[in-house]
Formats: C-alpha cells, structure tokens, sequence
C-alpha cells in the first residue's frame, strides 16, 4: 500500500466508539501522588467494579478512595444528598483524618443533576476539611482526562500570596517539623545564585516523585528555578500562583487544567511539546528558556548521548510500523517520539485532541515526519474500534498500542501488541526516562523475536466468513 | 449512600453479560458512557480469551442526554448485525441508562424489524439485582426466548431422547473454575451412562435451545446461576431437575442418588450403588485422605469459610463432615439466597454470617484466628495480613484462579483437588507438630506484620528472642495475644516472664 506525502496532518472522527478506561481511575494515581488525601468517588457498583477491577492488588493496601455508593433511595431523591455526604464524610474525616476529600462526580451524579459544586462549600465549613469537586465521568471523558478534571479544580485552590501561606504551611506542619527535628533540612533554597532571576514557573501534571526531580533539577541546569508543582506531595502545599506566573504542563491531556490557570488564575502559559523522549524533552526546555530569555546550554550532547544509550533498542524498531488505537492522550507525543526513532505510524487514534493546548506537540510531529522523510499519520479523533480493527488485519502494522480488551485478541491473531495503560503508569518523561519508553515498545518485538522459530504466531482459526 | 471500596457481586449488566457472552454468536449492546466496557478488559484477561468479545458500547453522551438517544441504538444494533451476523443481540442496559428511563423496549422493537438477528432487552433492574440474580434472569430470559419462538414456528421436538440425557446448566465465562467444572460433570454423566444433550450458556448456540426439552432431566451444578431457567423448564414440559451441588464426597454421591431416582421415575431402570462406592473407595483420594494421619492431624482444629452460596456451603459440608475440621463460621455474600444457605450450613458451623460487607469479614477472621481461611480475594489479603493461609474457593477472583492446569471443584476429581487445596492450606499438620517440638527452624529476624499499624509495646531482648523461637505461621498470633495480655495488665515491656505468663493464661 502507497500512501500519498501530505501536506499537512489530516483529521478524522469516527463514532467515538473505542474502548478505554473511565476516567474516575485517577484516583488510582493521584491518591498515591496527594498523599494527605481522600477521594471519594460518588458513584454506582458499577463504578466501584470498575476500580475494584483496575486497581488490582491495590485494593488491599487500605487505599486512601472509597465509593459513596447511590442507593435507589438516592436517585429517587427519597434520601438527602447533603446529609448523606455529610454523614460519608464525617466517617472519612474520624478514620482518616485527610487535609483534603476530592469528590469525584460520575455520570450519575451528572444524570440526577447532583449539584456537589453547591454542597462542596457549605458540607466544607461545616465539617472543616477542604472539599474539591472534580467531575471526571465517562459522559464527557476518557482516562487521563480524569486527572485534567481534578487538577484544574486544585488549580482553584492554589494559594494566591506567599507570605500568607508560609506562616500558615510552617503551622500546620508543626509537628512534621518537631518530628524532623534534628535532621538537616534540605538545602534547596540555599543557592538562590544557581538560578537567573526570571518571573516564577509553575509545573502542572502529576509525576511520581523521582521524575518530579529529575525533571526539576533538568531546569535547574539551565539555571530556571521551578517554583512549583500542581500537584504538590501534599494538598497542604500546593504552589503559589499569584498572576502573571508562568506555567507549563507536562502531560498532553491537561487542558483544562491549562485553561484554569489562564482564565483564572492569569497565567501565561508556556505552549510547547512534552517531555516525552530526548527530542520532547529538549524542545520543552528549550521552548521554556526562549520564554524565559534564557541561552540553554549543554543540550545538544545531552540528547546525542541519550540516543546513543538507546541504540540497542533502535535497531529493533527502526523502519517498522506502529498503530496506536487511542484512548489515554499521550498517543501523539508517543507517536513523534517513535517516528524519530524511525517508525512509521499509519494511524494515531486519540480520544480528544486540543489542537491548542498540543498545537507546539503537533507542529513537532509534522516536522519530525518531514525530516525523517516518512507520510504523516491520519489522526482520528474519537476512533471506531471495530473499523480499526479492519484497518489493522487489513495492514498488518508491527506493533499496534491497544487497551486490555484488544490485545489478547489480536495478539493470537498474530499482530504484536503494547498494552497502552502502562504507558500512564510508567516513568516516560525527560531524558532519564527515554530508555523506558522504548524498553515498553521493544519488549512484544523482543518476546516474539524469542519465539518466532515456533511458528505460533497464529493461534485462532480462520473465522468463516458468512 | 454507602460507604465501600470492595464489593463481592458486581453490578447486574456483569451478570447478563456474562451469560450473552458465554454463547456462541450472541452479541451484546451496552447502553452506556464511555469506559463501561471494562467487561471486555475482564474477560480478555482473566479468561485469556482469545477472541474479541462480543460486547459493544453504544454510548451515552451529552447528546444523548439533551436529546435521547433517537435513533442511536437502533443504529447501533443493525450496524451490530450486518457485521458480525449474530444470532441474537441482547441490549444490556446500565446503571447509567436505568436512570435515564428511555423506552429501551421499543428500541428493540424497532431494530429487530431491520435484523435478521433477534433483539432482546435484558430485563434487569440495576438497582435492585446483582450480578448473580442478573445471570440467572438473563440466561432464563434468553432460554424461554427460545422456547416460545420454537413453540410458535411448531419447531420444538417432541418426545425424550432414547437414551437418558441431561442438559447441564449455569456454565458461565468468568465463573469460578466453570470450564474444569464442565469437563468433569461431563466426564461424570458419560460414566454414568448418560448422554450430554446441552451445556449452557457456555459455548452453547441459541439456535439449539429448542432442543432444551428432549433432555430427561436438568442438572444445576450452581446455585447461583440456572435455577431459574430449570424451574421454567419445569413449569412448561414438566423436566425434573437436580439441583445439588456435586462437590465434595458426600454431596456428589447424594446428586448421583437423586440422578438415579429422577432417571428410574422415568423407567430408566439404573443402579448407581457400585459406581458411587467404587469412585469413593478407589478412585477419588479424598475418602482415603480423610483416613489418612494427614487429616487426623486436622482433627478439630478451626477454619472460617466464606463465598457465594454454592462454594461455602460445599466447602463448610466437606471440612466438617468429610474432615473433622471445626468450622467456627461459615458465610456468603449472596444475602438474597440467606435462607438457603442457613438451612444447608446450620449444622456443620457454629455460626453463619450473611453480609457483603468485607470490614466485618476481616473483623470476624480476626475475632476468631483461625489455623486456615477458606474464601474470596478479599479473605486471602485479610490472610497475608494476619499471617493465617487462604484457599481461594469462589469469586471474586484474581487471574491466577483461572489456572491452565485442569483444576475442577466438582465431581471426583474435584474432590481431590479440593483436599490438596486444604491440606496445603493447613500448613502441614505433622510439620507444624514438629516444629513446635524442636522449636522452630525459623531464625528469621522479621517477626509479623500485625494488623493493627503501630505497637506501642516494647519486646525487650530475651523476648524478642524467644518470640523468634516461635515457628513462623503462628508467631502472629503468639505476638498479639501477648500483647494483647500485657495491654490488658498495664505492662508497658514484655519480657520473658511477661510472655510466659501470657501464655499461661491463654492456656497455650
């Protein structure tokens, strides 16, 4: 099959009819990442089965999330909602004691139009724990999106003056302090002459700890000082943002987030690609510097180094094809990373494409294409799983990055597949991490290279075809 | 509202989805958002399944909500037919769609004039059901679907097959062990003499459900799932049923029995005295193992079991009467079926717990510290917790309780598989009185990861010396009770004689 040089990206939307995680999920990952807080997901069974399922062995853990789980009484309003989160909370605060309960809205709070917007604020000075509503439900999101939903609530709840908060952080974490007592505190504000002095930088997107800092101390190298993170570690400390701060997202499905802290919090924000892969990474900074006045410095070596280091991985993946069904947001940072490794990829399916937000990540993938001298892939919007499963039998791509209910399927029907959910869950971003991206998409090329003289690629029967 | 993380029984679209998609060309349309399909993701990978599962979302969105669905599910049930030429789609509303109260009834109405497939709407009500009640209903609502179209169109055979058969019920994707289950009730009735004339739902065709009423008999290995459908069955042709679950020696030898007498009512004329007594004596181990010094060492020691109704009640029948094991509790989470399960367990616990709250499970394990815990997922973690073992025997279940390996639960091999599952889980009796003879071969440092977070006790060095002198599995145990003791006189350091002392008091 020949396909015609375009011009530029083309875009398509299907039925929407794909297969992906509910966004409530991120709860799995923002409880571990917000270690002070509570998420209550106001919800059916089906919601609960759902986590239940998805999280696993975490289950177990006495995780910090629960269900207030809707009885008939509840949707027929024969019940008071305010009482009854009133009570769910009140038991959450005596056996937790959390510095924040994050509700998180589902469809069928959004269907029997529970206003948790409005209970927020009164149930929050009446029992005296902040309460953040985040309406991450399968109606208007996919996956990742839930994550976007409740940061660009926190974003309401950033605190808006230094000095105020300090006083008021080193307060409430008196005992912390007294517990610390005696160890040496971390001299991060000791060399204020490390960094040039520019307008303060706000990260937004939530990482696991290790890539918080490696992709500070990135920064740092370049002399920018990141003032802070949303989230933080703990509710309790949100960054400051006061106006005219510069922010930046790391993750490609925080739009919302974005828009929050444009309109309402009056930042700017800094449009670039993500720092996914060596080429992601450096274009983030380098777009973060120009923004900043700043020269950047040493980052031609450091990406030649981080692509010499994963050369091993390059030969394996160079000049074949991948095909991403779509349905956690990163598929277009991915897909530009793959092509510069020297992939072709026939198809990005996504289920929600910002053209703003991922504008600098778009025009990025369009010139890698270019400069790599491979077609520029179809972007499809809201995809048709059934329809791309077609295309995919029909291609035959060498590798397709899929969720769970596809890849079995198709891996006894001898196509290589990733599952895609490990991609969220990994550590992916900045240089450091580079190697782990590929390390996820070589890993079905070298099994089946493992195993390719048994001539078991093919484990279903052919289907008849009526 | 409920407070909860857990839950044993999924929500009811689980159930008929589990039945649809357990025959063969039946697919299912979901009228739901976006990321209900978890089903999908479930069955792919806990089953291995090899095949796209034959479960679609039609969904629900914000034009669904402003506007209704107009024509989308229609669209989405004939699309649904013309490409994979099902035999019957089923339209499985969720708890999403239940509120939304469209006229569900007359999207299939209208989809069923354009498919060459029939329609069907799974009559489930979210909120009252669970996934079990919902198998149940779905698959007895897809069986007289059946029934009555081949009555109408005159197609239903008449008369018995010439030799006895059965139609075995209530074999489900996803259920526990339900394929290794099959292969051995099949196994059974073969050996008894009896043709197999259809297995449902699994791998089953629609189209062959007509064929239902030729079978002498039904038999209903599970509670949970095909009892409704064999009590229709019984109510339009007048089919006996047999509804007693073969597991364990002496309930498999009692649902022979009733085979038999089922079979000589209709002039069969079978004897199956010899077969019972030879499978018992000889060939299944488990009559021999309850002999055995392995299981004298069982005598009396305590268990808890918990589950859905058919596997608790088999398992507590087969450790108290089969074993001489004390079963304190016994317990299920089906709280629709409770009085069933009380009747059949009464007499073998000596006390049933009916609750799908998993804190008061993990409270009543505690409460008692049993030598092992028979149960759930769930029951399992609360066991690493405690430092007590677990045997998986029923739902909910992880990945590794669908083994590769043939592992069934009923029949006589089943009974076997389920004395290894018991007497690994009790970690080896001689080996235990051993150890607790020459003191433990355990030096291991670690002590316990208790339940409870944070001791506030301090185990000075002699004791804590000699706590480690204490075999590993009940170290646990040893070290809260002491602690619990020493709570209760106010010491604030155990000591040896602390520990001693403790120990005498508990008469240990």
């Amino acid at each position: 099959m020949t396909v015609a040089q375009t011009e530029a990206l083309t875009f398509e939307c299907e039925t929407g009819n794909y297969h992906t995680f509910c966004p409530i999920s991120c709860v799995a990952w923002l409880y571990q990442k917000i270690e002070d807080s509570f998420f209550l997901v106001i919800g059916t069974k089906t919601c609960g089965y759902f986590l239940q399922n998805a999280m696993g062995v975490m289950i177990f853990a006495e995780p910090r999330y629960a269900m207030a789980e809707l009885e008939e009484g509840d949707i027929s309003a024969q019940l008071n909602d305010y009482e009854e989160l009133k009570r769910l909370c009140l038991q959450i605060k005596r056996d937790r004691n959390p510095s924040v309960i994050v509700w998180i809205g589902t469809c069928t709070t959004e269907i029997i139009k529970m206003d948790l917007e409005g209970l927020a604020p009164r149930l929050e000075s009446e029992i005296g724990i902040p309460i953040v509503t985040a309406r991450a439900n399968g109606l208007d999101y996919a996956f990742t999106q839930g994550e976007d939903t409740v940061l660009a609530a926190m974003a309401a709840r950033c605190p808006e003056k230094v000095s105020v908060v300090e006083s008021e952080k080193k307060e409430r974490n008196a005992i912390a302090s007294l517990l610390n007592f005696g160890k040496k505190k971390e001299d991060v504000a000791a060399d204020e002459s490390e960094y040039v002095k520019h307008t303060p930088l706000v990260l937004f997107g939530s990482l696991p700890d290790p890539v918080v800092t490696q992709l500070t101390l990135e920064l740092k190298k370049q002399g920018i000082k990141v003032s802070g993170w949303l989230p933080s570690k703990r509710y309790t400390e949100l960054p400051v943002i006061e106006e005219g701060y510069y922010v930046s997202g790391v993750n490609p499905f925080l739009s919302r987030t974005a828009t929050t802290l444009m309109r309402r919090r009056k930042c700017k924000l800094i449009g670039s690609p993500f720092p996914i892969g060596p080429d992601g990474t450096r274009a983030w900074i380098e777009k973060i510097c120009s923004v900043l006045g700043i020269t950047p410095k040493g980052l031609d070596e450091r990406e030649a180094q981080i692509w010499a280091s994963m050369e091993d991985y390059l030969q394996l993946i160079r000049g074949k094809s991948v095909f991403f069904m779509g349905d956690n947001l990163l598929e277009i940072s991915l897909a530009r990373f793959l092509v510069r490794c020297g992939m072709t990829v026939p198809e990005i399916g996504i289920p929600y494409m910002d053209k703003r937000f991922q504008a600098a990540e778009l025009t990025l993938l369009e010139n890698t294409c270019k400069e790599m001298g491979v077609p520029l892939p179809r972007i499809i919007e809201k995809p048709d799983n059934y329809n791309q499963i077609q295309r995919i039998q029909e291609t035959r791509p060498d590798l397709v990055i899929t969720g769970m209910a596809h890849a079995n399927p198709l891996e006894a029907r001898g196509i290589n597949t990733k599952w895609s959910v490990e991609f969220t869950f990994a550590q992916i971003h900045g240089f450091t991490n580079s190697r782990d991206i590929l390390e996820l998409v070589t890993r079905p090329l070298r099994r089946n290279n493992n195993l390719k003289d048994l001539g078991w690629e093919k484990l279903v029967r052919e289907e008849a075809k009526i | 509202m409920k407070l909860a993380y857990w839950m044993y029984a999924g929500p009811a679209h689980i159930g008929t989805l589990r039945v649809s998609s357990s025959f063969k060309n039946v697919h299912a349309i979901m009228h739901a958002p976006i990321g209900d399909d978890y089903f999908n993701v479930m069955r792919s990978m806990l089953e291995r399944d090899r095949n796209f599962t034959p479960v679609t979302i039609s969904s629900v969105d914000r034009n669904v909500l402003a506007r209704g669905s107009q024509e989308k599910v229609v669209d989405n049930i004939t699309r649904k037919d013309t490409e994979e030429h099902p035999d019957l789609i089923v339209l499985t509303p969720t708890c999403t769609s239940s509120i939304l109260q469209e006229d569900l009834e007359n999207f299939v109405e209208r989809a069923s004039i354009d498919t060459k497939c029939d329609v069907m709407l799974a009559d489930v009500n979210h909120y009252r059901v669970n996934e079990l009640q919902a198998a149940d209903i779905t698959l007895r609502q897809i069986v007289q679907l059946y029934t009555e179209k081949a009555r109408k169109k005159g197609e239903l055979p008449t008369g018995k097959t010439e030799k006895p058969s059965v139609n075995i019920f209530g074999i489900s994707s996803l259920g526990f062990h339900n394929h290794h289950d099959c292969t051995e009730l099949k196994r059974l009735m073969t050996d008894l003499g009896i043709e197999i004339n259809e297995v449902i739902p699994e791998a089953a065709s629609v189209l062959n459900l007509k064929r239902l009423s030729q079978a002498w008999f039904n038999l209903v290995p599970y509670r949970e799932l095909g009892v409704m459908s064999a009590k229709y069955l019984e109510q339009e042709f007048g089919m006996p049923y047999v509804d007693i679950t073969p597991m364990g020696v002496v309930e498999t030898a009692r649902c022979i029995r009733k085979i038999q007498q089922i079979l000589n009512d209709q002039g069969a004329d079978v004897n199956y005295e010899d077969f019972i007594n030879e499978q018992t004596l000889y060939v299944s181990q488990a009559a021999w193992f309850s002999r055995s010094i392995d299981c004298q060492n069982l005598t009396g020691k305590k268990a808890v079991v918990f589950g859905d109704s058919t596997h608790a009640a088999a398992m507590t029948k087969i450790l108290a009467r089969e074993m001489g094991i004390h079963v304190v509790w016994a317990g299920t989470y089906c709280k629709y079926d409770a009085e069933w399960f009380k009747e059949q367990v009464g007499e073998y616990c000596d006390e049933v717990i009916i609750t799908e709250d998993h804190g008061l499970i993990g409270d009543a394990i505690a409460r008692v510290e049993p030598s092992a815990i028979f149960g759930t997922q769930m029951e399992r973690h609360v066991g690493k917790r405690l430092n007590i073992p677990c045997g998986v025997i029923a739902a909910p279940v992880h990945i590794q309780n669908f083994p590769i390996g043939y592992k069934p639960f009923c029949g006589y091999e089943g009974t076997n598989q389920i004395a290894d599952l018991v007497y690994n889980s009790f970690t080896l009796g001689m080996e235990d009185h051993l150890l607790e003879i020459f003191g433990g071969h355990d030096t291991k440092e670690v002590i316990t990861k208790g339940i409870s977070a944070g001791s506030d006790l301090g185990w000075n060095k002699e004791a804590q010396a000699e706590l480690n002198k204490v075999p590993g599995f009940v170290r646990g145990k040893v070290k809260r009770n002491t602690e619990k003791f020493a709570r209760d006189r106010g010491f604030s350091v155990i000591s040896l004689e602390v520990m001693y002392a403790a120990k005498e008091s508990v008469g240990a």
